[in-house]
C-alpha cells in the first residue's frame, strides 16, 4: 500500500511551529517508514518497531480544537476525546494526519464511541480490550494482539515475525529500564530536579521516533542530573507530592505548574504520561512472546479495568519509594472511570498510607487556573 | 506590638489587627469594589490614620485579592486563614467550618488545630451570598431582610427549582408575578441555598463533629438554624465569624515575627 507523503491541503495556514512538526514527520513518510498512531498505553507498541513503524502518541492536549469537535461530538464528555477528535478531523495534527493506521482500543466508553466516528476519516482498528484483568481476558487480549498483528502485515505488506517482535521487545525494555532510572532520582530528598523538568523529559519520549537512541540520551541525562547532585545541584526541600489520574500534558501542565508554582514538588507521575509508559518489563525470555506481550500491557492499572488492583499497588509502590508527603488525583472533565475511582483511591491514600489526598477536576480551558492554585496551595499549607 | 490580616473576597475585604495576646484591636469591612489593588491601598491608609502602619508591622493577606495587597509579608490561601481564625474564635480544635462566602462557599472539616480536608464550591454561584443578593434584588430587599422574613414562609410549599442563579431569577420574578407572599418567596430562596450548602457538606460531616458558620451570612440567625437543622446537627456563629479569614491571616502574621 501506499504510505500518506503529501502535505495537507490546509497546511498553508498553519503557524511556523505547526508547520515544522508536519515538515519533520514528513521527512519520515519520504524515506518510506509508515507511522502507526495510537491514544492508549495499552497499545502494544513492539509490533509496530517489529514492522519497521514508527508508533506515535496521538492524545491530543490542547482546547483549540475543541468547538470544532462539539459539532460531532456531545459537549459533556473528557476533553482529551473532544480534544483528539478536533485534531483529527481538521487536519491539524501531524502525527494524526500522517498516521497510515491508527490503533485504538475500546478503552472507556467514550474513547470507543468516538472511534466509530474517527473511522470514517482514518484506517482506525479498534482492538477489544478486555474490561478486566482475568485469565479468560489475558487470552482475549491476546487474541487481539495477535489479530492487529496479522491486520498490519495485511495493511502494510509486510511480515512480522517472532523473532523482530523479540527484538523490538528488547529495544523498548531497555527504553522502559532507562525512563524508570530517570524517574529515580527523583527518590532523592530534597530532589535533584522539578517535577516539570522530569515531566518534559518523560512526555517529550513519547515522540521520539528512533526507540534505539533513547536509552542512550536519557541514561546520559540521568548520569549528569547525579553528578551534579553529587556537587549540590539540588531543589529546595518542599512537600513530595505525586500526581496520579488522567493523562497530563498540554493545557493540564497547569495542574504541574500550579502545584510547584505553589510550595510542592512533583516526586512521581502514577499516570500514563509517567510510570504507567514504563512501569514493568515484557518478558523477553518467554516461549510465547504474544503471551508475553499482552501480559505486560494488560497489567496496566487504568481506570477502565475493573476490578483495579494494580493501580492501588503502583500507587502505593510510588508512595512508599518516594516517600509522599501528599497525593493529587487529578481528573478530567466527565471521566466516569477515573472520578468515581477517587472515592477508593482517597480511602487508601489517607486511611493505608496515611498521608494527605486532593481530588481535582478540571478541563483543557485555562478559565480555572486561579481556582486549581487557591486549591493546591491550601492542600500544601496543609502538608 | 500587633499583627494585621486582610481577607479580601470576592465581594468584601474584611481587615482585622491583633494584638499580641490575640485580642482584636481594630476590625473593618467594606466592599471590595472592582479593584482590590485601590481597595488594598485605602485599608493601607485607614489603618495608618487609626495608628497602625501595615506595611512596617507583620501583615499577611488572604482571599481572591490576596495577590492585590503589596505590603503584605505573606500571602495565604483563604482554606487555611478561615481555618486558623475559626479555632481562635470559637476555642476548638476539632469541627466543621461552613463558610457561605460572597461568590463561594467553603466547607473545612479541621482536626487538632489544622486543616484535614476541604471542599470549595466556587465554580457557581448558586449556595453562596451571590445567590442571595440576586433574589433579594429581584424583590427590592435586602438580603438581611429577606433572611428575616424566610422564617414566616416555611410550610407553604413554594420552592425554586433552578439551581443556576439566573434562571432562579426568573423564577422568583415570575412568582412575584403570580402575587406569591413574600415571605414565601424569601422561604424559598433561603431553602435553595441551605440545599446546595448541605449537599456540599456531604462528604466532610460527621454527627460528633460540632459545626461552625462564617462568612458574610454568619449574623442571619435562620440560616444558621435551618441549615443545622438540615444537616442533623446544631450550628454555631458569633458576630464576629465573617472576620474569620482576616484573624487566621493576623494569626499567621503574628508567626512570622
Amino acid at each position: 500500500m501506499e504510505i500518506i507523503k503529501e502535505l495537507p491541503e490546509v497546511f498553508e495556514e498553519f503557524a511556523q511551529q505547526r508547520r515544522n512538526s508536519f515538515l519533520t514527520v514528513k521527512e519520515l513518510k519520504d524515506r518510506g517508514i509508515p507511522v502507526v498512531g495510537a491514544y492508549c498505553t495499552y497499545f502494544p507498541r513492539e509490533l509496530a518497531l517489529a514492522m519497521g513503524a514508527v508508533p506515535v502518541g496521538l492524545c491530543s492536549t490542547s482546547d483549540e480544537t475543541i468547538p470544532v469537535a462539539e459539532k460531532d461530538l456531545p459537549k459533556n464528555l473528557c476533553p482529551l476525546i473532544k480534544s483528539s477528535y478536533g485534531f483529527a478531523v481538521t487536519n491539524k495534527c501531524p502525527f494524526f494526519y500522517f498516521s497510515d493506521l491508527v490503533v485504538g482500543e475500546t478503552t472507556c466508553d467514550g474513547k470507543k464511541k468516538m472511534y466509530e466516528l474517527m473511522g470514517e476519516i482514518k484506517d482506525v482498528f479498534l482492538m477489544e480490550l478486555p474490561n478486566s484483568q482475568s485469565p479468560a481476558s489475558l487470552e482475549l487480549w491476546k487474541g487481539e494482539v495477535i489479530r492487529l498483528k496479522e491486520y498490519m502485515e495485511k495493511k502494510f505488506e509486510v511480515e512480522i515475525t517472532e523473532e523482530k517482535v523479540r527484538e523490538a521487545v528488547r529495544v523498548l525494555n531497555e527504553e522502559r529500564r532507562a525512563l524508570t532510572r530517570l524517574s529515580e532520582v527523583m527518590k532523592l530528598d530534597p530532589a535533584p530536579i522539578t517535577g516539570y523538568d522530569l515531566f518534559k523529559v518523560l512526555y517529550g519520549s513519547q515522540f521520539k521516533f528512533d526507540h534505539t537512541v533513547i536509552p542512550g540520551e536519557t541514561d546520559k541525562l540521568t548520569d549528569k542530573i547525579l553528578a551534579e547532585y553529587k556537587e549540590g545541584k539540588m531543589q529546595e526541600k518542599k512537600p513530595r507530592i505525586i500526581l496520579t489520574g488522567c493523562p497530563v500534558g498540554g493545557a493540564t501542565e497547569k495542574v504541574i505548574r500550579a502545584i510547584e508554582d505553589n510550595g510542592g514538588i512533583i516526586v512521581a507521575y502514577e499516570n500514563c504520561t509517567g510510570a504507567k509508559q514504563f512501569d514493568r518489563l515484557v518478558d523477553e525470555d518467554a516461549s510465547d512472546i504474544y503471551a508475553a506481550l499482552a501480559e505486560r500491557y494488560l497489567a496496566i492499572g487504568c481506570s477502565v479495568m475493573s476490578p483495579n488492583p494494580n493501580r492501588y499497588e503502583l500507587l502505593g509502590r510510588l508512595i512508599d519509594e518516594y516517600h509522599a508527603d501528599g497525593v493529587v488525583d487529578m481528573e478530567l472533565q466527565a471521566c466516569h472511570t477515573y472520578n468515581i475511582e477517587t472515592t477508593k483511591i482517597r480511602r487508601f491514600v489517607t486511611e493505608e498510607k496515611k498521608i494527605s489526598y486532593l481530588n481535582l477536576e478540571t478541563d483543557y480551558s485555562q478559565a480555572d487556573a486561579g481556582q486549581l492554585a487557591t486549591r493546591i496551595a491550601a492542600f500544601i499549607e496543609m502538608l | 506590638m500587633y499583627f494585621t490580616g486582610i481577607d479580601i473576597g470576592s465581594t468584601s475585604a474584611k481587615t482585622i489587627v491583633l494584638g499580641e495576646d490575640g485580642g482584636i484591636l481594630y476590625k473593618s469591612v467594606r466592599p471590595t469594589g472592582w479593584s482590590s489593588v485601590d481597595t488594598a491601598e485605602e485599608i493601607r491608609r485607614t489603618l495608618l490614620d487609626k495608628g497602625f502602619d501595615a506595611e512596617k508591622e507583620p501583615c499577611t493577606a488572604t482571599g481572591y485579592g490576596r495577590i492585590s495587597v503589596p505590603y503584605a509579608n505573606k500571602t495565604v490561601t483563604e482554606i487555611t486563614c478561615h481555618a486558623k481564625g475559626a479555632v481562635h474564635l470559637f476555642d476548638q480544635q476539632d469541627m466543621l467550618v461552613i463558610d457561605i462566602g460572597g461568590q463561594d462557599t467553603k466547607i473545612i472539616r479541621i482536626e487538632h488545630g489544622q486543616v484535614r480536608d476541604f471542599m470549595m464550591n466556587d465554580k457557581c454561584s448558586a449556595g453562596t451570598g451571590r445567590f442571595l443578593e440576586v433574589m433579594a434584588n429581584s424583590m427590592s430587599m435586602r438580603p438581611d431582610q429577606m433572611c428575616e422574613i424566610a422564617e414566616e414562609g416555611s410550610g407553604s410549599g413554594v420552592s425554586i427549582s433552578s439551581m443556576c442563579t439566573v434562571f432562579a431569577e426568573s423564577e422568583v420574578i415570575g412568582l412575584i408575578g403570580k402575587g406569591e407572599k413574600q415571605e414565601n418567596i424569601a422561604y424559598a430562596v433561603v431553602d435553595s441555598i441551605i440545599s446546595r450548602v448541605a449537599s456540599q457538606c456531604s462528604r466532610l460531616f460527621s454527627p460528633d463533629v460540632p459545626v461552625f458558620l462564617t462568612g458574610g451570612l454568619c449574623e442571619c440567625d435562620y440560616i444558621r438554624r435551618d441549615l443545622g437543622r438540615r444537616l442533623g446537627s446544631t450550628i454555631r456563629s458569633c458576630p464576629d465569624a465573617r472576620y474569620a479569614g482576616a484573624i487566621g491571616a493576623a494569626l499567621m502574621a503574628r508567626r512570622l515575627k
